[in-house]
């Protein structure tokens, strides 16, 4: 579903990855993992059309994405979500997942300023679906409190509520677990299995060993910018060199 | 042009190479001309933007107050000279110190205490500054232009075909000189080196031990203190009013976009080159849309290569 | 969105009413001004409130707007009503065109390059003479008519000049609550994730600057005909820095904000007529005040001061 060939980033004189190839099956949840440094996030940036890379391609569906920018992958059904959680602050928890429904949506400009009937209509249609995916990740509570307001691990379930209104086929989430406490954690992790269930393909760049060994189906590991191994989680755990690369020290 | 007979061809050739010649040499001395009082302007551009140069890299702040000291240099000098009758030698040092002055009281009281110091704050605070000290010139000034003594009188030098003043050559001197004691600050003194440091890397600077807040404050003083001095040695050539900072200021800070943001040798070769494509530009094509000149190369500049003639990679930051 | 409309009606109430009160006089023609500025001040605050960009250069579209409805009608004969939707439309479309380049600019050098493109802009006005009429102004520009109503008095031009405001305030209201307006926040808040949920940041931005453009241009047209006069004076720097401080004050994103900032702003030198040239100490003075210690205009700021009288007076009532 998700093909990655040959991805080179080189920044100034780093090279941040080099020629890293792997493939994401439909349906699965695939992990990517690796010690800091090992260009995780600029992977994933350069998937989802942050960056743009060196050398390489992304196939996504068989098609060739490589150098989208991010909106025209949102439309291709593709979306991800943040390390640092991007909430829009000013705005509901409520209005942001309305954003969420952007690409759903197609009133302009003038039709919503003039208040045309089809665009008062699709708000109608904006707002009641919006709320489904409050419900699916359980803080349908907070719909009217205002994102900047709202505790660190209820902004995580925000983000993903949101990126789920964009109805994609493909999510990719840079470390999702980061800062939340285990019980947290483990809510997530069943969240993450419902997005599978819904027949969503789920990517995850993932730090926390327990949450990418029990839920994800296939594992990347990356090290130094080099793809170091691709297997199901049994396989990466007996794998000698992913185990001196770093799962000894890392728990 | 003249319609030339073709019955006497040598006469006709001796005449045309005549008039082409003269006609040459008339535009070729206009050029030098304008060429080198746009050296001169251009000098008091790089000037003023590497004051802005100074205060973007160690704070990530564009001043827009930055043209105000400018004024506030001639105008002060006016005082020294007119009120307190000082003598010219001491009256600048006096009305350079007093604008430093300003310059502190302006970091301390509008930008230090600024609590959510978003880009827009600042473009705002920074605006609302400058109107104020703006006003406050006016108030203390009134709004008439005024005129400060050349340095050393006004008998007009020939080179080539084309003249200037001894305060054309007081400017460029002064800003030589300027530049070498910058150039010495920044890279042989403990505390400008420090200054650099905070430009690379804030948090880092932060952490060795460098005050940054003291830097900042620094930074404000120092280029409010070239500011003034450029309002000084510009002073005699065209009048001072309570007003001029604003032009000023700006063309400055083109001179700063075009070299880049940097502090050195790229930002006055952004000045000269603004103030002879100015000074050609007004001379030779309408006097009218001079100030123009200077904006329009400011939006290419920002348009097509934001990162200033010479780039980032091979300027200095600070 | 209830709400909202019982808020409008009020205010559009309170506009109807607001001449009785006066009694025609010279107020009433600082409040046809009133009118104008706050459908320019909502014009920049939905580029500045709403996106987030800063705009230094807006009284050059105020401006051409007015010099293309002037001179087409002062000059060329045209009838106003045609020029004024032209001019919109011509600077609507320069607007967009420069949008793209200019907005991919940030911040401070956002900043600086409308600036020096209002400053451009009023330069032209001033040389080219010919059209323009240069610093001495353009005059002859005819008024209004309509339904054999000319708009040559205070009160006339009040009521025309506020119904075209309350339909700008009307529309930005629509405008904010809507699938557009939440998508201009989005990417005000974070551009990065509004791109990411499908937002062409870039392409909303030019649209809004487009907008914004379009209606200072058509606020420049009208008060063209209703001056009857112009001269490039009323479209510097000077302005543009006005407009801002209106919006500052008023509070940023929000519309009725920008109707008290605009509001205070122009009765302010009327009341303190003495102090005509001190009006620019103040303007620098407010600015610099608002930012420190009320950022979110007077329109939050004064709620929020209210709130913390309250709340010391009576801290048992909140437990």
């Amino acid at each position: 579903m998700l093909e990655v060939t040959g991805i080179t980033q080189i920044f100034g004189g780093v090279t941040a990855l080099e020629d890293v190839t792997f493939r994401v099956n439909r349906g699965d949840i695939t992990g990517v993992i690796g010690p800091n440094g090992a260009g995780k996030t600029t992977l994933f940036n350069i998937i989802t059309g942050i960056y743009n890379q060196t050398s390489g391609k992304v196939f996504f569906e068989d098609k060739d994405i490589s150098g989208l920018p991010p909106e025209k992958l949102a439309r291709l059904a593709m979306v991800r979500t943040f390390q640092n959680i991007e909430l829009f602050g000013g705005m509901t928890v409520h209005e942001n997942v309305m954003v969420g429904m952007h690409t759903k949506s197609s009133s302009g400009l003038l039709s919503c300023a003039l208040k045309m009937p089809w665009s008062i209509s699709e708000e109608r249609r904006i707002r009641n679906e919006s709320m489904k995916w409050l419900e699916f990740t359980g803080i349908t509570d907070l719909a009217e409190v205002e994102a900047g307001n709202l505790p660190f691990g209820k902004g995580r379930l925000l983000e993903i509520a949101r990126a789920l209104a964009v109805e994609p086929r493909i999510i990719l989430m840079d470390e999702p677990a980061a800062g939340l406490n285990s019980q947290e954690t483990q809510g997530l992790a069943r969240l993450i299995k419902k997005i599978r269930d819904l027949g969503i393909t789920v990517v995850l760049v993932e730090h926390d060993m327990e949450l990418v060994m029990d839920i994800c189906d296939r594992i990347v590991v990356l090290n130094l910018g080099r793809k170091l191994a691709e297997g199901t989680p049994r396989e990466i755990q007996e794998n000698p060199e992913v185990i001196a690369a770093y799962l000894g020290d890392d728990d | 042009m003249f319609f030339i007979p073709t019955q006497t061809p040598t006469l006709t050739l001796m005449v045309r190479e005549f008039l082409f010649q003269k006609r040459d040499k008339m535009l070729f001395d206009q050029i030098l001309q304008y060429t080198l009082s746009g050296l001169s302007t251009g000098a008091i551009y790089a000037l003023i933007g590497i004051g802005f140069s100074i205060i973007y890299n160690a704070t990530g702040i564009i001043n827009f107050a930055q043209g105000e000291f400018v004024m506030l240099g001639g105008l002060l000098t006016l005082t020294c000279l007119d009120l307190l009758k000082l003598p010219i030698w001491a009256a600048i040092p006096c009305a350079v110190a007093v604008s430093t002055l300003a310059g502190l009281l302006f970091e301390r009281l509008a930008i230090r205490p600024l609590r959510q110091p978003t880009p827009i704050n600042l473009v705002i605070i920074t605006i609302g500054g400058s109107i104020l000290i703006r006003g406050l010139a006016m108030l203390i000034w009134g709004k008439d232009t005024h005129a400060i003594p050349s340095f050393s009188g006004d008998e007009p030098i020939a080179i080539g075909g084309a003249t200037i003043l001894p305060q054309h050559l007081w400017i460029l001197a002064i800003t030589v000189v300027i530049i070498a004691i910058n150039k010495f600050y920044f890279y042989h003194t403990i505390s400008g080196k420090a200054m650099r440091a905070c430009a690379y890397n804030r948090r880092a600077a932060g952490l060795v031990g460098i005050d940054v807040r003291r830097m900042v404050l620094f930074s404000f003083m120092i280029s409010s203190a070239m500011g003034a001095v450029a309002g000084i040695i510009v002073a005699p050539l065209t009048m001072i009013a309570y007003d001029v900072g604003v032009m000023l200021g700006l063309k400055g800070f083109c001179a700063a976009i075009i070299g880049g943001m940097s502090s050195g040798i790229a930002t006055v070769v952004g000045g000269l080159l603004l103030g002879v494509l100015e000074s050609l530009g007004a001379g030779l094509i309408s006097s009218g849309y001079k100030d123009a000149i200077a904006f329009i190369i400011l939006l290419l500049i920002l348009f097509i290569r934001p990162q200033g003639l010479f780039g980032k990679a091979d300027s200095e930051r600070v | 969105m209830k709400r909202e409309l019982l808020k409008f009606a009020a205010f559009t109430l309170l506009i109807l009413l607001l001449p009785l009160l006066f009694n025609g006089g010279y107020l009433m023609n600082v409040l046809v001004f009133v009118g104008i500025n706050t459908m320019l001040a909502i014009a920049l605050n939905l580029l500045l409130g709403y996106a987030g960009q800063i705009s230094l250069g807006h009284a050059g579209f105020f401006g051409l707007g007015a010099y293309l409805s002037g001179v087409l009608t002062a000059t060329y004969d045209w009838n106003p009503w045609q020029a004024m939707p032209v001019a919109a439309i011509v600077v609507g479309c320069m607007a967009f065109l420069i949008g793209f380049p200019i907005l991919k600019l940030k911040g401070h050098y956002l900043a600086m390059a409308t600036l020096g493109l209002g400053i451009i802009i009023y330069i032209v006005f001033n040389e080219t003479i010919d059209l323009t009429g240069g610093p001495s102004g353009l005059s002859g520009i005819p008024s209004l008519e309509a339904g054999g109503i000319v708009f040559d008095s205070d009160v006339k031009n009040y009521y025309l000049i506020w119904g075209v405001t309350l339909a700008v305030v009307l529309f930005s209201i629509n405008l904010a609550n809507s699938r557009v307006g939440r998508a201009l926040r989005a990417v005000h808040d974070s551009e990065v994730a509004a791109q990411v949920v499908g937002v062409n940041a870039r392409l909303l931005k030019v649209q809004v600057f487009a907008l914004s453009a379009v209606i200072s241009s058509l606020a420049g047209s009208l008060y063209a005909h209703t001056m009857t006069f112009i001269s490039p004076a009323s479209f510097g720097f000077n302005f543009s820095v006005e407009l801002l401080t209106m919006v500052v004050i008023g509070g940023l994103g929000s519309v009725y904000g920008s109707f008290l900032g605009a509001a205070l702003l122009t009765l302010l030198p009327e009341f303190l007529r003495a102090a005509q040239d001190y009006d620019i100490i103040i303007y620098g003075g407010l600015l610099v005040v608002m930012v420190m210690f009320m950022p979110g205009g007077l329109v939050r700021g004064i709620p929020e001061l209210f709130r913390k009288v309250f709340k010391s007076r009576g801290g048992a009532d909140h437990a």
